[in-house]
Parts: C-alpha cells; sequence; structure tokens
C-alpha cells in the first residue's frame, strides 16, 4: 500500500466506488432515452418506439421559450451582479486582515448554508413587509444574494494563490491602482472569476427553491417544470427539456472544470 | 535598429509623473490610506448581504412572533409567544420528528456511499482517473436538482424500469413485500417513504462524497501501512484508523445532507406520501393557509437545529474538512 500508486485497490472496493458512480449516473443517461420515447401517457419502459418529433414539438411551443428566456436573463444579471460583490469581497478578505474578517466571510456562506426555503421565506416576508411587488428584480435579488458564495469562493482561492509582491512590484514600477488592477490583478484572478461566474450562472439557471417564493406568477424554466412535475401536461415536452437542461448545465461545469484544473480546485462544495 | 529603440527607452524618466486628474487622486488616496479602499471594497457586499439578506432573516423572525387572527385570518402585528404554542402541537411535532428522522437516515445511507467513493478517489485514483473521478462527482452535483428527481420520477413509476428490472430478475415478490411493510411501503415505490428516502440520498450524495474525500486525501499513506504491518487486519485498520480519521469529513459533509434534506419540501411533494415534511409545512402554511407566523416559526425549527449541529460539528474539527 504505498503512496505511488503501485498497489491497486481490493476488488471489493472497486466494485463499491464502482457502483456508487453508477448509481450517481445512471439516472441521468435514462432521461436522455425517454426524451425520444414514443410513449405520450405513462413513464413505460422499454419505450415501445423511438421517435424525434418531441424536439420539433418543444421547438414550436413559446411557454418554454419564454421561461428559458426569463431564465437566462435573470442568471446573466444575477452573476454579473455576484461577480463584483464577490470579487470586492474576496479581495477585502484575503488581502488584509481586520476585525470581523470571519464574519464577513460567514455572511457570504449564510444563504447558502441555511437551507433554501429559508433564504426564500425570508426574501418574501421582506418583500411583502416593504410592499415591494413581485417582479424580474425580486427573482435577481433572491439569485444574486446565493450566487455571490460561489464567486467568492473561487476568487479567494485564487488569491490566496498569487503572490502580493506582484502588486508591490507593479506600483514600484510606477503603475498607479487602477493601472495594477487593470494589468496584473485582473489576468491573474480572471480564470478564477469566468470559472465562479460560470459556476454562478449553473446556479441561478438551475434554482427552483428561492425563486418559487420570489418570483410571482413568472416562470423561470426550473418552475415550468415543477409544474409539469406536479400537474403534468405533455410529458414527452418535459422529457425534451430535461434533456436540455442536463447539457446546458454540463458545459459550463466542464468549462469551469477546465479552467481552474492547473490552478486550483472549483470550490464545489459551495453550492 | 535595436539599439535605436532602446534608447528612449533607457532615457525615459524613472518616476513618472502622476497621472493627475480624479483618478490619479483616488488611486494616491488608495495609496496612502488602505482603509479607506478596504472600507469602498465592501461597502457593496456588505450592503447586500446585510440588508437584503439579514434583514430579510430578521423580518421573518420577527414575523414568528406576530399571530394570526383566527376569525379574519389577518396578522396581529403584536408580540406573543402563542404562535409558538401552535407549533407545539402534536400535529406539528409529527412533522418535525418525521423531517429529522428522514435526516438522520439519508445522512447515514449517503455517508455509507459515498465512504467507497471518496476512498478510492483518493487513494488509488491517479492521473486520467482522478480527473474522471474529480468529473464523475461534480457533474451529478450540478446538473439540474429538478430534472433529477425527475429521473427518480421515470425510475421508480409503477411502469418504469425498476419494476421491469425486479420482473425480469423474478423479484418482483420482493418489491411487492417491501411495500406491503407499513410506514416505508405505499402503492407503488414512487408514493412512499422508501421512494422519498432514495431520492434524497441521490441528490445530496455528492455533498458527503466531496468532504469525505478531502479528508481521506490529508491521511498520509504509511499509517495504513503501519496498521497492517502491525498485523491489524483491514477491518481493524478501518475501524481504528481510517475511520476516525475521516470522521471530521463525513460530519462536513453531514452538515450538507442534514441541512438540505430539513429544509427541501420539493422532493417530498412529488416522491412521497401526502404526510408533510418540514418544508412542506412551511410552504403551505405561508401560500394556501396563509398563516405567515406559523410558518415563520416552522423556519425556527431547521435554523436551531442546525445551530446546535454546526456548534457540535466545530467541536469535531469539521470545519477544518470542508
Amino acid at each position: 500500500m504505498r503512496s505511488d500508486g503501485s498497489q491497486s485497490a481490493p476488488l471489493s472496493l472497486k466494485i463499491a466506488a464502482a457502483c456508487g458512480l453508477l448509481f450517481l449516473h445512471l439516472p441521468i443517461l435514462l432521461i436522455f432515452v425517454y426524451a425520444f420515447t414514443t410513449e405520450e401517457k405513462s413513464f413505460v419502459w422499454p419505450p415501445p418506439g423511438l421517435t424525434t418529433q418531441w424536439f420539433a414539438v418543444t421547438w414550436n411551443r413559446p411557454d418554454v421559450w419564454q421561461a428559458l428566456s426569463l431564465s437566462v436573463r435573470v442568471a446573466a444579471i444575477s452573476t454579473a451582479i455576484a461577480l463584483v460583490l464577490g470579487t470586492l469581497c474576496s479581495a477585502a478578505v484575503s488581502r488584509t486582515k481586520f476585525f470581523g474578517r470571519e464574519t464577513i466571510s460567514l455572511l457570504v456562506i449564510l444563504p447558502i448554508a441555511l437551507p433554501g426555503i429559508i433564504t426564500g421565506i425570508a426574501l418574501r416576508s421582506a418583500f411583502s413587509l416593504a410592499d415591494i411587488p413581485f417582479s424580474f428584480w425580486t427573482i435577481v435579488l433572491g439569485h444574486a444574494t446565493f450566487c455571490v458564495v460561489v464567486v467568492y469562493n473561487n476568487a479567494v482561492a485564487r488569491f490566496r494563490r498569487t503572490s502580493g509582491s506582484m502588486i508591490e512590484a507593479s506600483m514600484d514600477l510606477g503603475a498607479d491602482g487602477f493601472q495594477t488592477f487593470r494589468h496584473v490583478v485582473l489576468p491573474n484572478i480572471a480564470t478564477a472569476l469566468l470559472a465562479g461566474g460560470m459556476l454562478a450562472f449553473a446556479l441561478s439557471f438551475d434554482e427552483v427553491i428561492v425563486t418559487t417564493f420570489t418570483a410571482g406568477q413568472q416562470q423561470t424554466l426550473p418552475i415550468w417544470m415543477l409544474e409539469e412535475l406536479i400537474r403534468p401536461r405533455q410529458r414527452p415536452v418535459t422529457n425534451v427539456v430535461a434533456m436540455v437542461v442536463v447539457l446546458v448545465t454540463l458545459l459550463p461545469i466542464l468549462a469551469a472544470y477546465y479552467l481552474t484544473r492547473d490552478a486550483d480546485q472549483i470550490a464545489g462544495s459551495g453550492k | 535598429m535595436s539599439l535605436d529603440a532602446a534608447i528612449p527607452r533607457a532615457t525615459a524618466p524613472a518616476i513618472l509623473p502622476g497621472s493627475g486628474g480624479v483618478r490619479g487622486a483616488l488611486s494616491d488616496l488608495f495609496w496612502r490610506r488602505p482603509k479607506v479602499l478596504l472600507l469602498l471594497m465592501l461597502l457593496p457586499p456588505v450592503l447586500w448581504l446585510g440588508i437584503v439578506y439579514i434583514g430579510s432573516l430578521f423580518a421573518l423572525l420577527a414575523q414568528s412572533f406576530f399571530s394570526i387572527d383566527e376569525f379574519s385570518g389577518l396578522i396581529n402585528r403584536e408580540f406573543t409567544l402563542k404562535t409558538y404554542g401552535d407549533l407545539f402541537q402534536a400535529a406539528n411535532l409529527d412533522i418535525i420528528l418525521r423531517t429529522v428522522t428522514m435526516a438522520a437516515l439519508v445522512t447515514l445511507a449517503s455517508s455509507v456511499i459515498a465512504f467507497p467513493i471518496a476512498y478510492y478517489a483518493a487513494r488509488y485514483a491517479r492521473g486520467r482517473w482522478k480527473a474522471l473521478f474529480y468529473l464523475g462527482i461534480m457533474l451529478p452535483l450540478w446538473s439540474s436538482y429538478l430534472v433529477k428527481i425527475y429521473a427518480w420520477k421515470l425510475i421508480l413509476a409503477k411502469e418504469g424500469i425498476l419494476t421491469w428490472l425486479f420482473g425480469k430478475l423474478h423479484l418482483q415478490w420482493l418489491i411487492d413485500a417491501w411495500l406491503s411493510l407499513p410506514v416505508v411501503g405505499g402503492n407503488s415505490l414512487s408514493v412512499s417513504f422508501t421512494g422519498t428516502f432514495i431520492v434524497f440520498v441521490y441528490v445530496w450524495l455528492p455533498f458527503m462524497i466531496l468532504p469525505v474525500q478531502a479528508a481521506l486525501e490529508r491521511v498520509p499513506g504509511n499509517l495504513v501501512e503501519a496498521s497492517s504491518d502491525l498485523g491489524a487486519s483491514p477491518g481493524q485498520t478501518f475501524r481504528n484508523v481510517l475511520f476516525p480519521l475521516a470522521l471530521p469529513g463525513i460530519v462536513a459533509g453531514s452538515i450538507f445532507t442534514f441541512s438540505l434534506t430539513l429544509g427541501d419540501y420539493i422532493i417530498p411533494q412529488i416522491i412521497g406520501t401526502s404526510r408533510l415534511f418540514i418544508g412542506q409545512a412551511v410552504y403551505s402554511q405561508q401560500g394556501t393557509a396563509g398563516n405567515i407566523p406559523l410558518a415563520a416559526a416552522f423556519t425556527v425549527v431547521p435554523i436551531v437545529i442546525m445551530g446546535f449541529y454546526l456548534w457540535g460539528a466545530k467541536r469535531m474539527g469539521a470545519f477544518d474538512a470542508l
């Protein structure tokens, strides 16, 4: 059992690990098969036949497009807000030691550490106390709050690895604070921010629990799916949307992984 | 040619003139008084999180001390503990007990399933396999929550793949026998506590694997070697060496599985019985029942439970494994 990995694992461990990974992945793969089934009324397995007609049907559904467009707009703006707030916060926390630093980290992590339903109902009761009507912006408000942590985690990890002497060197060479930020700090943290931004986008794009409390009558894509899960209208369309959602969230995760692979690990536990 | 180009650069002034203007003044100010910069950097995030989030939480807590007028259905904004009295009715205590039991079982099951994956990934996977394991855990973690639940609705449906598989293996009687049991059984897997349990374990499992893996990565390989050199069986090594060292990671993972199960209302609503969990109770109290004070009091339950849980976890050193 040397740590160079020359000895292979016991068979029972291999089997247990493989079964665990299969348990994680098979259900998602099943979605891909169901997207092509000809069966409309039930979830019968094996599918009686395969067809691609549901892709066309889904393409022509305006409600799906509306939900998708709302989700993308919300995710884009929430990500932008989270990028600004998360970068500022991580820069402050990692550059200097100040009183209350731990509290700031806790404050950032709290929206994700507490169950989503608490965040959701807290925002909803605050909106109702302050007489704020539900709108696009109330959704963004909620999403940005819990997206900050993802950007923050990624940026803090990167700041920890970049040496402060580079900033001092830049200042010594006559650059002002803004030039230093633009030419020294930003290139160093750019990929971490990109990765954090993509994860924030994926998180917001997928969020449903907080959104049910802050959306009012509007439907984001997850809300649309939740409706379909509770009161199914056209099951094959749901199958197709589910498959597309899997593919759409897959890409940012893979991209974020390759962006931060060499530098540091993505703080996945921060979801 | 290169010499010509080099000369003007060499004669450039060693100290550049200040860039001037508002920008230069600001830059100088930040340099001389770093605290101003720190304050400016902290102000937006702290304002956002402090006002939007903490403010909302306090608004919620405050509401739990209001009460609802039973006749008019209006909220009476006077301090009272009546709502907390309502919370401790037998029916509500049932809901709390059911949710906590489910959270504990889910935590236990996911740590059992997570351990071999985390151990293999931490100790044996190298190079390409390591990356594969990492993605193999990250992709399910980040794929859509609703899609994952939907996939299980497909699997657990009466006409679904699980029934088909057990039929092919001539094991249909096993499912029937399980479903005829009280409490865990039901009409079909998708409307039973067993179904709810499986989906909870599935959805939160990656949150358990990551911290356990992180804890196991830190266990030096020669500790395991030493243990077996000294004559311990693999079982003994696991009990006396690996498990105690992995425990902080398991506790860290359990924070997620426990907290997420406590607050979830969508999984039991879609796959499960009609008996409520805390999340569903909150949702129905604030929605159809319109009893925001009771809903707020209900949310205090997971906050208090998680408070104690985090306090205990911190004492066990779980936060170093996060």
